[in-house]
């Protein structure tokens, strides 16, 4: 235990913007990891490197450079199989983020596989992009877009999935892995059995889970899974979707245009081999790279290792902060089923104030809806204030939270 | 001026009682907007007499400067003629509260009911007025608001 904790000292060394002050001359606490996290050396490292001694555009010159540039992208791909356990590397697509990930696949299955009174559930805690993608494609199909509730513990109510399941329409079910503002991490296991004895595909967005605990696509079982390089130590610009390949095959491109394509005649195309067929135009190829150094980073700690240090600063959080008076803490207190993610309010002090005032003192937490306005309406506010924890936090951190949120206090007379 | 300077005695007490709050049943004109930014929400109601905002309140949710100055701004409308309404400017709200420096990022909390208030005004104009021109005004003045 001692040696873990003199390895979680030597990480923040990696993180050059962990050093500067920020506002007057004050150490900076970076507290918004779930929104995106910092970069360690080895990553930038890697893009600098990437530019200044291999740039090319890849999978077609056949001078050094490019087959240099090419090897260094195709090496990231293999790197993201591996890290989420994916057997076949064709089904690993590069994007720009979860965003896009979902959007491609609303897109490239939905638009041919859903039809007119089908259902698509979604539940009441996912990011805006796990809702908007399915609203515009329902809409368009005149199909329908339903919920899976939640209970008061950020809980999803899974006999609502039952209900859906069984009128016999649903088509796909998707849900995050973990919350982006609860930190619940969804019982996933439960739903993608119910949905593979009811013949129904599921789509798993990994964005808040796969910085942070091992994922193994394989094992989850889902079909499509979508996540981003940024929250990941990463650049930000590049993300992951994952198809399963019976499925993937079946699709149609997203993007037309250069790479994709096999042979392009005046009024025909062949497609492009899997992966390339779903990524048009010359790809975000630095950043894959850099995103291959932050899994490098991320493996060299290991993933178990990384998901002990968040529940350790969790439960110091979790603990902390419910001492503190008028403050409100959304989403399960268990631990096992969260992750390092902390959403609250304090008193009836506006999230915007109290991260102003806090902000004072170097600490950057998130305020806000967190692009999650439907789960505000749920949790009848109208904005949180949040509080996510990475690799380099600290329980010092955590004390530095607490004791800017007295100067909230005092300011507002709670 | 230190960010948090901003959190002086006449914000904080705004804040927690704002004036001119609340709805008016039988208003002549309504209108409501959001900031998409932090979920911020606005409604204001007015009463129009002779040309003139007899009555008017807000509700809705906000942080301390947002809810700060919709009350400054609702008084300073109150008992204005429409012409004086038009030309309340984003200074007279942030002047009154000391805000004149405040960070670009919240300076949507501060005038999101200045906002709402333009907004409101030129819904009202539309229907009562046939100058488009003017009309057209007032929705280029609302959008350049910030």
């Amino acid at each position: 235990m001692q040696s873990a904790q003199a390895s979680f000292e030597n990480i923040r060394k990696d993180f050059p913007i962990l050093e500067r002050t920020v506002r007057e001359n004050k150490t900076l606490v970076y507290l918004d990891n779930a929104s995106t996290t910092q970069k360690p050396n080895q990553v930038i490292d890697a893009i600098n490197d990437y530019y200044r001694n291999h740039n090319a555009n890849i999978h077609r010159a056949v001078y050094a450079l490019a087959e240099e540039a090419t090897e260094l992208y195709e090496k990231s791909r293999d790197k993201v199989a591996n890290f989420i356990n994916v057997k076949n590397r064709v089904e690993v697509i590069f994007v720009r983020g979860t965003t896009e990930a979902i959007n491609l696949v609303a897109y490239a299955w939905g638009r041919d596989n859903l039809k007119e009174d089908d259902i698509i559930v979604t539940t009441e805690y996912e990011h805006h992009s796990n809702i908007v993608p399915w609203q515009l494609l329902t809409r368009e199909k005149g199909a329908k877009l339903e919920y899976i509730g939640m209970n008061d513990n950020g809980e999803l109510n899974l006999d609502d999935l039952d209900k859906y399941l069984a009128t016999g329409k649903v088509k796909l079910v998707t849900f995050s892995l973990v919350s982006n503002v609860l930190g619940t991490i969804s019982d996933a296991e439960t739903i993608i059995s119910k949905c593979k004895a009811a013949g129904v595909l599921t789509l798993v967005d990994g964005a808040q889970a796969v910085p942070h605990m091992k994922v193994d696509v394989e094992k989850l079982g889902c079909d499509f899974f979508a996540f981003s390089g940024h929250k990941m130590l990463g650049p930000t610009g590049i993300g992951i979707l994952w198809v399963r390949k019976s499925i993937l095959e079946t699709m149609n491109p997203f993007h037309g245009g250069g790479d994709m394509i096999r042979e392009v005649h005046k009024y025909e195309t062949t497609w492009n081999d899997l992966p390339y067929k779903f990524e048009a135009g010359t790809p975000n190829i630095a950043d894959v790279v850099g995103l291959g150094a932050a899994i490098d980073y991320l493996s060299n700690i290991g993933m178990d290792v990384i998901r002990q240090h968040e529940i350790d600063l969790t439960s110091y959080a979790l603990d902390k902060l419910s001492q503190v008076k008028g403050l409100r803490i959304y989403g399960t207190k268990d631990i096992s089923k969260r992750g390092g993610v902390i959403s609250f309010n304090f008193a009836d002090v506006h999230p915007h104030d109290v991260a102003q005032i806090i902000d004072e003192e170097g600490i950057a937490i998130r305020s806000g809806h967190h692009c999650a306005q439907v789960l505000m309406e749920r949790l009848n506010v109208a904005a949180t204030s949040r509080a996510s924890f990475y690799i380099y936090n600290t329980k010092e951190e955590i004390d530095a939270l607490i004791n800017s949120l007295n100067k909230v206090a005092r300011i507002f007379k709670l | 001026m230190s960010n948090a300077d901003i959190y002086h005695e006449m914000i904080i007490d705004y804040s927690r009682n704002p004036i001119n709050y609340g709805k008016i049943e039988d208003h002549d004109v309504t209108f409501h907007d959001s900031n998409p930014l932090c979920g911020d929400s606005i409604d204001i109601d007015m009463k129009i007499d002779d040309n003139k905002v007899s009555d008017i309140k807000f509700h809705g949710k906000g942080c301390a400067i947002c809810m700060a100055c919709s009350s400054v701004l609702t008084e300073i409308a109150k008992g204005k003629n429409i012409d004086e309404v038009r030309n309340i400017s984003k200074t007279d709200v942030l002047g009154e509260l000391g805000l004149e420096n405040l960070q670009a990022v919240r300076i949507k909390c501060a005038l999101l009911s200045l906002k709402v208030l333009k907004s409101a005004l030129y819904s009202y104009l539309g229907k009562h007025l046939d100058d488009s021109q003017d009309v057209d005004k007032l929705k280029e003045e609302a959008a350049n608001l910030y």
